[in-house]
């Protein structure tokens, strides 16, 4: 869509159109709710666009063609939901271990196993970590709202082929199935010429193996100080972060995606009580904006996350702060989404607990 | 005086690079892999070809096809084939898969990817056993045949049966040729050769999938001697696994 459109629309296909302006030529997927308007919109859009879309047998076989078609150098996207992306872990240490650029998007749904189709975000682990085999980690970009649902997966196309490693989507089923006004920031590329070591033939000059297999463990272990050294440098040029009404804070909410939307609200509240809160939100998950929550939490009286999960994006919390401040945790699991007023009661507590 | 005159009969093809195989004494790995690459000098595709090798003995591959490579987790070239393809469709592509690999844990990918007629070509190396991991039994160990996880012979009441993907393949209205050969001897090695060209003709052609089965030897795992080795399967493989055209739809004479 041209820039400065307006438009209203849901999350799942906000970031249809952004895959689609950012030049994807590839799409390879399966239905699972809450995710089913990625492959359904794409099945017409990809196709009157000039480009591919392919409904695979299963998540394994789908991020394998996402294996496949990213290898050649072209712009790929996947998506899925929780039990979905378990499937598609392998594919994901492949990615990463043969350093292939591919958008994988998850829309959360509560687990484990089968679980519901309910909001949920109780995968932070399994994006934050690998999720799959090996030593490996994805760049996890975490949209809260519509409009970053466009904006964070066109940016997801270019950080994949910056690092050549997997960018994951990491989103849930509110912020999919919501509709929201949001507009296009940036005219739609092109689709790009295939990167050039693309496996497309040694016709291009040169001949390109794809391959993750390091028999010799010295030549493993280099490969892996290459990964750890492009984890180090995603840390340093691409974290991002956003700080809410905590020039006079004296107690940071943290909270991502859908949670940070309640949180938003049980700020106002709060404030509405002269309880001086304000957010830390990351916006990615790996690299986590450590540093920048440090330095907030340095001056706070209390950190306070708030989750759709048992406490996951808890540790990274934890890890950040080395005790330098108190940390309180509020979550709801299994699809339930709480009510701005109980993360305000919530926090209220832990507020009379430490005294504050 | 005498002159020397020198003519050389035989060379390795430029498909395939100046590497020393890793395969076994005896293995027909080599063999097919050398008939693949003269098909596609052949058919003069060399450089616009994309092959995805498996998990097993031919996991390696990548450093002996002279063309662009791609490794692929077990069981899934051809889905890693399918995006290679959909992504370039100007390619020649090939996917180069055990029993183990394309029979027992890529068995969907492999079904699908007939069933929507995939425009890949699949060479399938059935030898009954899986080799790079120890000799262990594959959904196509034969009834009674001992492998390191089937030592007593493979009890069907335990193990079920033997799997013939080329037969089963053949139900489906997706591909446009199916075959299994063998290299049991020299006669049936160029009726391989002419397989191999048949199939990647049809994909140069834009028919669709082909696939072409090929009963291989396995000395190490079974025991035998390479000579011995070749006589088993023309004695109990071709038995179970009969070869022949089981799906035809190339329109060539």
């Amino acid at each position: 869509m041209k820039m400065n459109t307006r438009v209203l629309m849901k999350g799942n296909e906000a970031l249809c159109h952004a895959a689609l302006d950012a030049g994807c030529f590839c799409f390879f997927g399966y239905p699972i709710t809450p995710q089913n308007q990625v492959p359904e919109y794409l099945s017409l859009l990809m196709p009157q666009h000039g480009r591919v879309f392919l409904q695979a047998e299963s998540e394994v076989a789908a991020i394998n063609m996402v294996y496949g078609a990213a290898s050649t150098g072209v712009r790929v996207m996947t998506s899925s939901s929780s039990p979905g992306i378990s499937l598609k872990q392998e594919g994901i240490s492949y990615l990463t271990g043969a350093e292939l650029p591919a958008v994988i998007v998850n829309v959360m749904r509560g687990g484990p196993g089968l679980g519901n189709i309910a909001p949920s975000q109780a995968d932070y682990f399994q994006a934050t970590r690998g999720g799959g085999h090996g030593d490996y980690r994805t760049l996890v970009l975490a949209p809260s709202s519509v409009q970053e649902m466009y904006d964070l997966t066109r940016d997801a196309f270019d950080l994949a082929e910056k690092y050549r490693n997997p960018v994951m989507i990491l989103t849930d089923a509110i912020q999919g199935q919501m509709m929201e006004p949001m507009t296009i920031t940036r005219d739609p590329l092109p689709v790009p010429a295939p990167l050039p070591w693309g496996t497309r033939g040694t016709r291009k000059g040169s001949r390109t193996i794809i391959n993750s297999l390091f028999i010799v463990a010295e030549e493993l272990e280099k490969q892996n100080q290459r990964l750890q050294a492009k984890y180090d440098q995603m840390a340093r040029e691409d974290l991002r972060w956003q700080e809410e009404e905590l020039a006079e804070a004296e107690v940071a909410i943290v909270a991502y995606g859908s949670a940070a939307r309640v949180c938003r609200t049980a700020i106002r509240l709060l404030r509405e009580q002269g309880v001086r809160v304000g957010m830390f939100r990351p916006i990615t998950l790996f690299p986590f904006p450590s540093d920048a929550l440090r330095a907030v939490g340095e001056r706070m009286k209390l950190l306070f996350t708030v989750e759709l999960s048992a406490g996951q994006m808890l540790d990274d919390v934890r890890l950040a702060l080395e005790g330098r401040c108190p940390i309180g945790f509020y979550g709801r699991t299994g699809g339930v989404v709480p009510t701005p007023e109980e993360v305000a009661e919530a926090l209220l507590a832990k507020m009379r607990e430490l005294g504050i | 005086m005498t002159t020397m005159l020198e003519e050389t009969v035989f060379s390795r093809t430029e498909a395939l690079c100046d590497m020393r195989f890793h395969y076994c004494p005896g293995c027909a790995h080599g063999i097919v892999h050398r008939l693949v690459a003269e098909t596609l000098v052949d058919l003069k595709v060399l450089d616009r070809t994309v092959g995805v090798c498996p998990v097993g003995c031919a996991v390696f591959a990548y450093d002996y096809f002279n063309c662009d490579m791609i490794q692929a987790s077990h069981g899934r070239a051809p889905a890693v084939a399918t995006g290679v393809k959909r992504a370039c469709p100007d390619a020649v592509v090939f996917t180069y898969q055990g029993d183990g690999d394309l029979a027992s844990i890529g068995m969907a990918e492999i079904v699908h990817a007939a069933a929507r007629g995939e425009n890949i070509t699949v060479v399938f190396i059935n030898n009954a056993v899986y080799g790079m991991t120890g000799g262990q039994m594959a959904p196509t160990t034969m009834i009674g045949q001992q492998t390191t996880t089937s030592p007593l012979g493979r009890d069907p009441g335990l193990a079920g049966y033997p799997i013939r993907v080329s037969e089963l393949l053949a139900t489906l209205d997706g591909p446009t040729y199916i075959t299994r050969q063998t290299i049991a001897s020299p006669k049936e090695v160029l009726a391989t050769k002419r397989a191999l060209t048949r199939a990647f003709q049809a994909q140069v052609d834009g028919k669709g999938f082909s696939l072409v089965e090929i009963l291989s030897s396995c000395p190490t795992w079974w025991a035998k001697t390479p000579k011995d080795s070749l006589q088993w399967i023309e004695s109990t493989m071709r038995g179970i696994y009969p070869p022949g055209v089981l799906v035809d739809r190339t329109g060539y004479a």
